[in-house]
């Protein structure tokens, strides 16, 4: 028995293995509890054990689907625990369906390509950094899909730059203030102790501010394939600066690629992100996007006065009601919905496009976000409450 | 305090949990039982998360009714902070004190601040009090919607839930001499953060079967009729199926049943479905799509799901 439980812990730890290559972050603390666990709960059937195994190494629902696909393969293929188990109970375990689920592929791929995957080399870009004053100027106009790949490198850097001051919001917190509005009784006594209780000098507590939450909604259709790339490096920036910050990509699908825009690296961040998204390019179907953020994401994002970016260019492929009563709700649920249309470049841009038209009465903000001048203008409307800059209803005037 | 029965010791084995849950007719699922059974072997603090009504608050009332623990609850909210949380001083107290000790004359700056500072006049809140020894035993310390209480608060509970000792500066260390067992749940409005849940053991509790639901519903609901029960359950469950903005969670099967139960229902009619909606789902849009035809065409599913099975 002392050998099979070695056995035991060794499989336990190449399984920790397994999941961590299939993408759920596990420690060794967790391996060292899955073995306190094991131990704990004896070696029964084998849904005590895979129970067992979950409550340790499973800290997010959706690691769920993963690590059950990595269970069935990993102790399929290695066939132990059904011996061990097999051993001690008088029954076998009954045959597993063989239908593929989701998740399967990830895990497989996983566990079956190996650790060997190889970095893919990255181009290496010589950029001259050091542009005249007027270059900056044209720099700072140019319209991003018309830029070569020396300027958006330029531009890469120049959004890096970009100092991003902060909007604040009052929380519900207190903290020591000046001229707060609340008296500090803890700090107004322990003062007053100092000088004997003699003396009682009132300290205050006022509201702590915080910079509310960004959400931001992008889309990555074809449409609007010569400015993701940019935009993504726009909110990694904002990610790094502002620490709250949701990331969603959509096409004809929701992504959300919030942690892998947390690597510090901006290139990193990025290749993380199109590791996870698959539909780079294709259509746009915002109604069905909105819809799924709205089920899923909403209700868990948009907390302490948030503000949404909506990155789109509204050419919706097939616009209909849903799409009024998805931008509808999302607007209702946030604090500030602003929508960024990089189709808003053209001056003579008229909200004629129907998804447009649907959409534009239900945002507070309509700004365009084509070049740099127009980006550091939103860092700009960030940082003020309540500006009205981008009142959208003048753009739906300009067509009536 | 309320009255409990005699304190029980923790269940030794997984059917053991099972059946103490049981015994408070809460009808758990394996994977359930299991998290909590190692839960309370291990002394780790039970994380659950899951949709709004599916039982995680009930668990930890379960756990202190059936093992005759006390049950300290500490409810989440924006800006919850020390004072709160953990402890705070009685200043007026304080304060009549200082000027009490004034009148009599007395000078010792040192000793006042002792005095004034000495646990007669410490406010405990739950945190606090989870940490105290209890004859009956450790307490169940509640932590209900975390995802309510912003990070800052999440953060302080990381250092108490790695040691089970808070610092009162006046006073000193407190420190448990047993851990309170820990259950922390959230209905995920928003990311726990990963250092919190590293230290807890996850359970995702998701919504019931058709067949478990129905034994909830037998065991809450004593009065209803067996061809009620069951409708309102698979009716529920088909419900689920249905793209909601939100789904009815379990608290809201057992209160339609209740509802139904109470307007003296024996089976459920379109009608009468339309006129309890309200009690099922919670949003205008959801109540909007399944009232009418709706309601009806699931009815007619159920009806006939419930007929083939006899």
């Amino acid at each position: 028995m002392a050998e099979q439980s070695g056995r035991l812990a060794e499989n336990i730890v190449y399984f920790a293995r397994a999941l961590r290559a299939a993408g759920i972050p596990v420690g060794p603390g967790a391996v060292l509890d899955a073995l306190a666990a094991v131990d704990a709960a004896g070696v029964g059937t084998r849904d005590d054990f895979y129970w067992t195994l979950h409550a340790v190494f499973v800290k997010r629902h959706e690691h769920s689907v993963l690590f059950e696909q990595a269970f069935r393969i990993f102790f399929r293929r290695r066939g132990y625990l059904d011996q061990l188990l097999a051993s001690m109970l008088p029954q076998t375990p009954g045959k597993e369906e063989e239908t593929p689920k989701p998740g399967a592929q990830r895990v497989q791929e996983a566990l079956l390509s190996g650790l060997a995957e190889t970095e893919r080399p990255k181009p290496d870009v010589e950029v001259d950094a050091r542009l005249t004053v007027s270059d900056r100027e044209v720099l700072q106009r140019k319209d991003f899909a018309q830029m070569s790949a020396a300027e958006i490198a330029a531009a890469k850097d120049a959004i890096k730059r970009l100092v991003l001051s902060l909007d604040e919001v009052k929380t519900r917190r207190l903290a020591p203030h000046r001229h707060g509005h609340l008296i500090d009784i803890r700090r107004t006594l322990r003062a007053s102790l100092k000088a004997g209780g003699a003396v009682i000098d009132l300290k205050y507590l006022g509201p702590r501010t915080k910079s509310p939450p960004i959400v931001a909604l992008l889309d990555i259709s074809g449409s609007m394939s010569q400015y993701t790339r940019l935009f993504l490096h726009f909110l990694h920036a904002v990610t790094d600066a502002r620490k709250r910050v949701h990331t969603f990509l959509f096409g004809t699908r929701l992504t959300n690629v919030t942690r892998a825009l947390k690597a510090k690296d901006p290139d990193e961040a990025l290749a993380a992100c199109s590791a996870n998204v698959a539909d780079w390019s294709g259509g746009t179907r915002i109604a069905t996007s909105l819809h799924a953020f709205n089920k899923l994401w909403a209700r868990r994002v948009l907390t302490q006065g948030a503000i949404v970016l909506l990155i789109t260019d509204g050419l919706e492929r097939d616009p209909d009601d849903r799409l009024a009563f998805e931008i509808d709700r999302l607007h209702r649920s946030c604090r500030r919905l602003i929508w960024l249309n990089p189709l808003l470049r053209f001056s003579g841009f008229e909200a004629k496009a129907k998804g447009i038209r649907t959409m534009v009465p239900h945002v507070d903000e309509l700004r365009p976000i084509h070049n740099l001048e127009s980006m550091a203008g939103l860092v700009q409307a960030l940082s003020e409450r309540g500006a009205r800059a981008g009142d959208p209803k003048a753009w739906l005037e300009k067509v009536a | 305090m309320k009255q409990t029965p005699a304190p029980r010791s923790l269940p030794a084995s997984i059917d053991a949990t099972l059946d103490l849950l049981a015994t408070a007719d809460y009808l758990a699922d394996r994977s359930l039982a299991t998290v909590l059974f190692l839960a309370l072997k291990m002394g780790r603090p039970l994380f659950l998360e899951g949709e709004a009504g599916v039982g995680k608050t009930e668990i930890a009332k379960v756990l202190s009714s059936t093992l005759g623990r006390r049950l300290i609850r500490l409810q989440c909210y924006e800006g919850l902070d020390v004072a709160a949380a953990v402890y705070e001083w009685n200043y007026a107290a304080q304060m009549i004190a200082i000027r009490v000790a004034e009148a009599e004359g007395a000078h010792d700056r040192g000793r006042l601040e002792s005095d004034v500072f000495s646990e007669r006049f410490l406010i405990k809140r739950p945190l606090l009090q989870a940490l105290e020894p209890d004859p009956a035993g450790a307490p169940v310390l509640l932590i209900d919607e975390l995802d309510r209480a912003d990070e800052a608060f999440e953060a302080f509970l990381l250092e108490v839930l790695a040691d089970f000792a808070v610092t009162v500066p006046e006073l000193g260390t407190v420190k448990a001499a047993q851990p309170p067992i820990v259950v922390i749940t959230s209905n995920r409005t928003r990311e726990i953060h990963d250092a919190l849940k590293r230290r807890c053991l996850y359970h995702w509790v998701g919504y019931p079967n058709a067949e478990r639901e129905l034994k909830i519903v037998r065991a809450k609901v004593p009065g209803i009729g067996k061809a009620l029960s069951e409708q309102v359950v698979h009716f529920v469950q088909a419900l689920r199926k249905e793209d909601m903005f939100k789904a009815p969670g379990v608290a809201e099967t057992l209160d339609w049943a209740a509802a139904l139960t109470e307007l003296d229902a024996v089976a459920l009619d379109p009608a009468t479905v339309s006129d309890t909606l309200g009690v099922l789902l919670k949003y205008q849009d959801d109540i909007a799509r399944i009232e009418g035809s709706k309601a009806k065409e699931l009815l007619d599913d159920v009806r006939a799901q419930l007929r083939a099975a006899e």
